[in-house]
């Protein structure tokens, strides 16, 4: 596989940040509970880590190794703000909706541990390639979990009815049914990927 | 690069400068937008709500006390050619299931409910979020639009009312009929003043 | 003081940090091994949160509003956390070298612990005063321990137990966490004064 290539399926499935590296578990179980929610989240994390990954691979040679963690966490923490600001100004009801877990996006081990482990190592090109796959992986892993529980939870995707609301089952919506879907959703990933390989 | 004292001072101030930069470039650009997305989403609820006006109920809202009560609501009059055709009032509640709600009723002139809008509920997410339908919904007694809360009794079927409660939402749907008591009173108060 | 009660019930059972506000989650996944270093990360985080609470809560009405840079809390609140558990490690170490030996190794992983910032940034939103922003921030705190804790001693059985191969480790927590947080849900509704 080419190498550029290889870093996007990397990202998305052999190094997934949510069933296989199992970070961002905040964002994943809070604005999972339907599939726009999810899918939105995602999105937004993948902005700010394509920001940052980018930044923090041009930036890596004029950084002292000592302070590189603080510089990194204002890099992403700036691109944050900025994503917040935006949010407010052109999409308050999405902004409203996700609430508290857009600055929390600081604080998502996936933009740290990326920055650590690849942007500071890796061109600007091959940094920005790993915030799209990591990125993608992510959104498509809370897209489905958000999938999974809107249709348990009240038979509908993307607000499309699949069957009657009065089958589901609403628990998936609350809490306890974001922490049994992703257990299963991680467990039936992990089983396909050891068959797999 | 080497981690002396001077370098590693110097590179965060300058990385912590350029951020302060232009996040404030942001904030000045977004500052207009977001306030008008505010005042936006005020407005389309006030417009949702109430009969067609003309005049601006934001700039014209005035704050009425229900009797019996310390905390004043804000009251957005509608008016056409100067005439007064309803009004909408911000009202709440703090009989939810968890934390208060708010939402905007609407009222015609002679008092009869025209609409409403859920601006803020924390009631469990998938009922609470039943509010928005429900009560406006045509099927058997859920419906609280065109009712006159001066002719209706505006509490819950179970509590020998007039309005079905939400399906298994019983103390959310109290605590909407609630809020609708609460800006019923206070629109009494503005109709009663003209 | 009713109020106060009413905080710390809700912060504790009701709005639990883990089951009902999903903020901590990846200590709570993470250091839920064994009950003594879950209640070890518990005593950490408590710790940090209180001070954290108090010191941005103080910038947020000190420094950011009166100049109006709102907009730069999310970067100042971060940075002061990370500076603030950077400093508690030194000076643990040097007054308190009991107390270091027992936190020390959970509080470089507090800085990224979304529930440190999320309470920071919660109490702001919710215009709490200074007073029950440290109570609020100490009972969140403590419902942080009390989940940690249970949920360790939860796994410290499950590690014991025979499950699917696919399903061992995180998966049967987490579903172990959603029977917990259902557990939970009971306390829901619960209102005080």
């Amino acid at each position: 596989m080419n190498s550029k290539l290889r870093i996007l399926y990397n990202g998305i499935i052999a190094e997934n940040p949510t069933f296989v590296l199992m970070l961002g578990m905040c964002p994943t179980l809070g604005t999972t509970g339907s599939a726009m929610t999810g899918m939105s989240m995602g999105l937004a994390t993948m902005g700010v880590l394509i920001c940052s990954n980018v930044v923090i691979s041009l930036i890596k040679n004029l950084v002292p190794a000592k302070v590189r963690i603080p510089a990194y966490i204002v890099v992403i923490a700036t691109f944050v703000s900025v994503l917040q600001l935006l949010m407010e100004a052109y999409l308050p009801a999405l902004n409203a909706m996700l609430g508290i877990f857009i600055p929390l996006i600081v604080v998502n081990c996936i933009l740290l541990g990326r920055a650590e482990a690849f942007a500071s190592r890796n061109g600007v090109v091959d940094s920005c390639l790993d915030g799209i796959g990591i990125g993608l992986g992510f959104t498509v892993a809370l897209t489905i979990l958000g999938s999974v529980r809107e249709l348990l939870g009240t038979g509908r995707i993307f607000g499309l009815e699949i069957y009657p609301e009065s089958f589901g089952s609403l628990i998936f919506v609350l809490a306890p049914g974001a922490f049994i879907a992703l257990g299963l959703l991680i467990a039936l990933f992990t089983k396909l990927r050891t068959k797999e390989a | 690069m080497k981690s002396t004292l001077v370098n590693m001072v110097l590179s965060l101030g300058i990385i912590t400068i350029i951020a302060a930069a232009l996040l404030a470039g942001v904030y000045t650009t977004t500052k207009e937008p977001i306030s008008a997305a505010q005042l936006n989403k005020q407005v389309e609820a006030i417009k949702a709500v109430t009969p067609a006006f003309d005049n601006d109920p934001v700039s014209e809202a005035i704050e009425i006390t229900p009797e019996g009560e310390s905390t004043p609501l804000k009251v957005f009059p509608a008016k056409m050619g100067g005439q007064l055709v309803g009004a909408a009032v911000e009202s709440y509640s703090s009989q939810g299931f968890s934390g208060d709600i708010k939402l905007i009723y609407g009222f015609d002139a002679d008092g009869n409910i025209t609409g409403y809008a859920v601006m803020q509920h924390a009631e469990t997410p998938g009922l609470g979020a039943k509010m928005d339908e429900w009560f406006r919904s045509p099927e058997g007694h859920r419906s609280v639009i065109g009712l006159n809360p001066a002719t209706s009794n505006l509490t819950v079927s179970k509590d020998g009312g007039d309005v079905d409660a939400i399906t298994a939402a019983t103390i959310t749907s109290r605590a909407f009929l609630d809020a609708l008591t609460r800006a019923a009173s206070a629109f009494a108060q503005l109709s009663a003043q003209k | 003081m009713l109020e106060y009660i009413s905080i710390i019930i809700t912060a504790i059972f009701v709005n639990n940090i883990v089951f009902a506000q999903f903020l901590g989650i990846c200590p709570f996944i993470g250091v839920s091994r064994k009950l003594s270093s879950a209640a070890g990360m518990g005593a950490a985080v408590t710790f940090v949160m209180v001070l954290a609470t108090a010191v941005t809560w103080l910038l947020q009405d000190l420094v950011l509003n009166p100049f109006g840079l709102g907009f730069m809390q999310t970067i100042v609140f971060i940075l002061v956390i990370a500076a603030l558990v950077q400093m508690l490690e030194i000076i643990l170490k040097k007054i308190a070298p009991a107390l270091y030996s027992a936190l020390g190794v959970f509080l470089p992983l507090i800085t990224t612990n979304c529930a440190v910032l999320g309470v920071a940034i919660l109490v702001v939103r919710n215009g709490l005063n200074l007073g029950e922003s440290l109570v609020y921030a100490f009972a969140t705190a403590i419902g942080f321990t009390m989940a940690i804790s249970i949920f360790a001693g939860i796994r410290e059985q499950l590690a014991r137990t025979d499950v699917p191969a696919a399903m061992r480790g995180v998966p049967i927590a987490l579903i172990c966490a959603g029977l917990l947080a259902m557990a939970f849900m009971g306390f829901s509704g619960i209102k005080i004064g």
